[in-house]
C-alpha cells in the first residue's frame, strides 16, 4: 500500500487531474480463484479475450500471452469458455497458487 | 456607508444575495423560505444581478444544479427549508465531499410529520453531520451579516466547504425588523472576486475527473482531508468576522456570551430564542441573580474548546434544544455541550430542555422557569430531570 497517496496528498475534493485512470486502479486483489494459462494447450482462438468482462487477457502481436492478474477478478468465464482440449485455462484457488 | 431600513428576514437574505451577486442560483420554493428566491428572481428579471437563475423541479435538483455550477468554477447559491433540505440530503454530503464553497440560507422549519410549516431546528440538526458549516442567526441583522460573511468563509482556500446560514422560520423570516445594510459596492468589495481553487471542469486540453469511485483504498483519505478542513477553519471564521467588524462595527464570534462571564446560571441556545432569554437575563440581574446566556453562532465546526472555556465556572447550565434527537438522551446541542464540558474541572450540572417544536411559542415565563430550575439545581447540587420538555401539555 506504500505507493498510495496520503490524506495530505490526495487532490482536494477528489478532483482528479489525471482522468481515465481505471487501468491504474488494481482490482486483482478481489480474487479468490485465479485462471492459470497453459501455453502449450492454447489454440489462440481468442474466445477468452472476447468473453473476459474486464480486459484481463493480455495480448501481443495478435497472440494471447497471459493473464493480467492486477485486474483479473477471478470470475472464471475465460476457463469456462476455453474450447481447447485439454483446456488452456484452468481455475485454481488463490490459496493454492503459491503467490502472496 | 450603511443605511438603516426595515426588512423581514427573507427580504434581508434576498438583499444580501443580490449584493453578493452570485453567478448561478438554482432554487425551488418552499415555505417559509420561498420569498428569498422569489424576491431574488425579481432581481434577476429586473437585471439587477448578473445571476443565471435556474428554475428546477425539486430541491434534489436545486442542490445538484448548484453543485454542478460550483464544480465548474463559479459562485453558486440556493436557499431552502425543512422538507426541501431533507430532499437535498444525499447531495448535501456530495457537495461537502467535493469541498465546494456553496452558500445556502436555510430558514429553519420543523420536519414532517405531522405536517408543520413553523420554526424548529429539526431540519438543520438532521444535516449536522453532512459536512457543511452551520451558522445560526438570532435576528434579521445577523441573518444578513452571516450570509455575507459565509461567502468569504466558504471560499477561503483553507476552508472550501459549503456553508448554510440559518434563521428561524416565521419568527425571523416573516417578521420585520430594523437593520443596517451595506451598499452593494461594499458587499461586492468584501466578498471579492470568486476564485476557483480547482482545475477547470471544461478544459478540453486538460480533462479532469470529478466524482470518482474511491473504495477502501482511498475513501478514507478523502474523508480525512475533508475533516481537516472542518477542523482547521475556525481561525478563518474569526478573521472574516474581524474584517466584517472593521467594515460595519458589528462584531461576531463563534458564540455570543451575554452577561456570561460572572454568571452562576447559564442557558445555551441557538437563534431567535436567545433574544427572549436576554430579556429574562436582564430581569434576573436586576433581582441580583447571576444569570447569563451563551448563544451559539457557529454549530459546525463545533467550537468545543471555546465553549468549555466560556461555560466553565458556571454552577448550572441548561441547554435549550429546538429539535429532539430521538435518542432517548436529549437533543444534539445538549449532547455536544455536555461532551465539551467533560474535561472541565468541577464541571457544572447540565440539563436539557426540548422546546419550541413545530413553532410552539417560547415566552418569558418559559425562560424564567428554566432559570428557576437552574437556581434549584445549583442550590441542591442535583438535577431532578436530565432531559425535559418545555411548554408541552403534560
Amino acid at each position: 500500500m506504500s505507493n498510495l497517496l496520503t490524506w495530505k496528498e490526495v487532490p482536494k475534493g477528489a478532483f482528479l487531474e489525471k482522468p481515465g485512470n481505471a487501468a491504474d486502479y488494481e482490482t486483482g486483489d478481489w480474487r479468490s480463484i485465479k485462471p492459470v494459462w497453459i501455453a502449450e494447450n492454447c489454440i489462440q482462438c481468442f474466445r477468452c479475450w472476447v468473453y473476459c468482462p474486464d480486459a484481463a487477457i493480455m495480448t501481443k502481436d495478435k497472440k494471447m500471452i497471459g493473464i493480467d492478474y492486477k485486474h483479473c477478478k477471478g470470475c472464471g468465464i475465460c476457463a469456462n469458455e476455453c474450447p481447447a482440449k485439454p483446456k488452456a485455462l484452468e481455475m485454481i484457488n488463490e490459496s493454492d497458487s503459491g503467490d502472496n | 456607508m450603511q443605511e438603516k431600513i426595515a426588512l423581514t428576514g427573507n427580504e434581508a437574505m434576498a438583499l444580501a444575495m443580490k449584493q453578493i451577486n452570485p453567478d448561478v442560483v438554482a432554487a425551488y420554493p418552499i415555505t417559509p423560505a420561498t420569498e428569498i428566491v422569489q424576491i431574488f428572481s425579481d432581481y434577476v428579471s429586473n437585471g439587477l444581478v448578473k445571476t443565471e437563475f435556474v428554475t428546477v423541479e425539486s430541491e434534489h435538483s436545486a442542490m445538484s444544479a448548484t453543485l454542478g455550477a460550483s464544480a465548474s468554477g463559479v459562485r453558486a447559491m440556493t436557499a431552502t427549508s425543512s422538507q426541501g433540505l431533507a430532499f437535498m440530503w444525499e447531495v448535501l454530503y456530495i457537495a461537502a465531499s467535493y469541498q465546494l464553497p456553496i452558500v445556502m440560507p436555510v430558514v429553519n422549519r420543523a420536519l414532517s410529520g405531522p405536517i408543520n410549516i413553523h420554526g424548529d431546528h429539526s431540519d438543520t440538526m438532521g444535516a449536522r453531520d453532512s459536512g457543511w458549516l452551520q451558522i445560526y442567526s438570532e435576528n434579521t441583522q445577523e441573518a444578513y451579516d452571516n450570509l455575507i460573511q459565509a461567502v468569504r468563509i466558504a471560499e477561503h482556500p483553507d476552508v472550501l466547504l459549503p456553508t448554510m446560514v440559518m434563521m428561524d422560520g416565521f419568527i425571523i423570516s416573516h417578521a420585520m425588523e430594523n437593520l443596517e445594510i451595506l451598499s452593494d459596492q461594499d458587499v461586492q468589495k468584501f466578498v471579492g472576486e470568486f476564485k476557483h481553487h480547482r482545475p477547470a471542469l471544461l478544459d478540453l486540453d486538460n480533462p479532469i475527473t470529478v466524482g470518482p469511485l474511491a473504495l477502501y483504498d482511498y475513501y478514507m483519505e478523502f474523508k480525512r482531508q475533508q475533516a481537516e478542513a472542518m477542523r482547521t477553519c475556525k481561525p478563518v471564521i474569526l478573521q472574516v468576522a474581524q474584517e466584517y467588524a472593521e467594515l460595519t462595527g458589528r462584531k461576531y464570534g463563534l458564540y455570543e456570551g451575554y452577561k456570561l462571564d460572572d454568571a452562576d446560571l447559564a442557558i445555551v441556545v441557538l437563534s431567535s430564542t436567545a433574544g427572549t432569554a436576554k430579556v429574562v437575563v436582564d430581569e434576573l440581574r436586576e433581582q441580583g441573580v447571576k444569570a447569563g446566556l451563551l448563544k451559539l453562532r457557529v454549530f459546525r465546526p463545533f467550537p468545543y474548546e471555546e465553549l468549555a472555556q466560556a461555560l466553565s465556572g458556571r454552577k448550572a447550565i441548561a441547554v435549550l434544544d429546538r429539535a429532539d434527537g430521538f435518542s432517548a438522551f436529549g437533543g444534539a446541542l445538549f449532547n455536544e455541550i455536555r461532551s465539551a464540558m467533560y474535561d472541565v474541572k468541577d464541571r457544572p450540572l447540565i440539563v436539557d430542555y426540548i422546546f419550541g417544536l413545530g413553532g410552539r411559542d417560547v415566552n418569558l415565563d418559559h425562560i424564567r422557569k428554566v432559570y428557576a430550575d437552574l437556581a434549584e439545581i445549583a442550590k441542591t447540587g442535583q438535577a431532578a430531570q436530565l432531559v425535559s420538555y418545555l411548554g408541552v401539555r403534560e
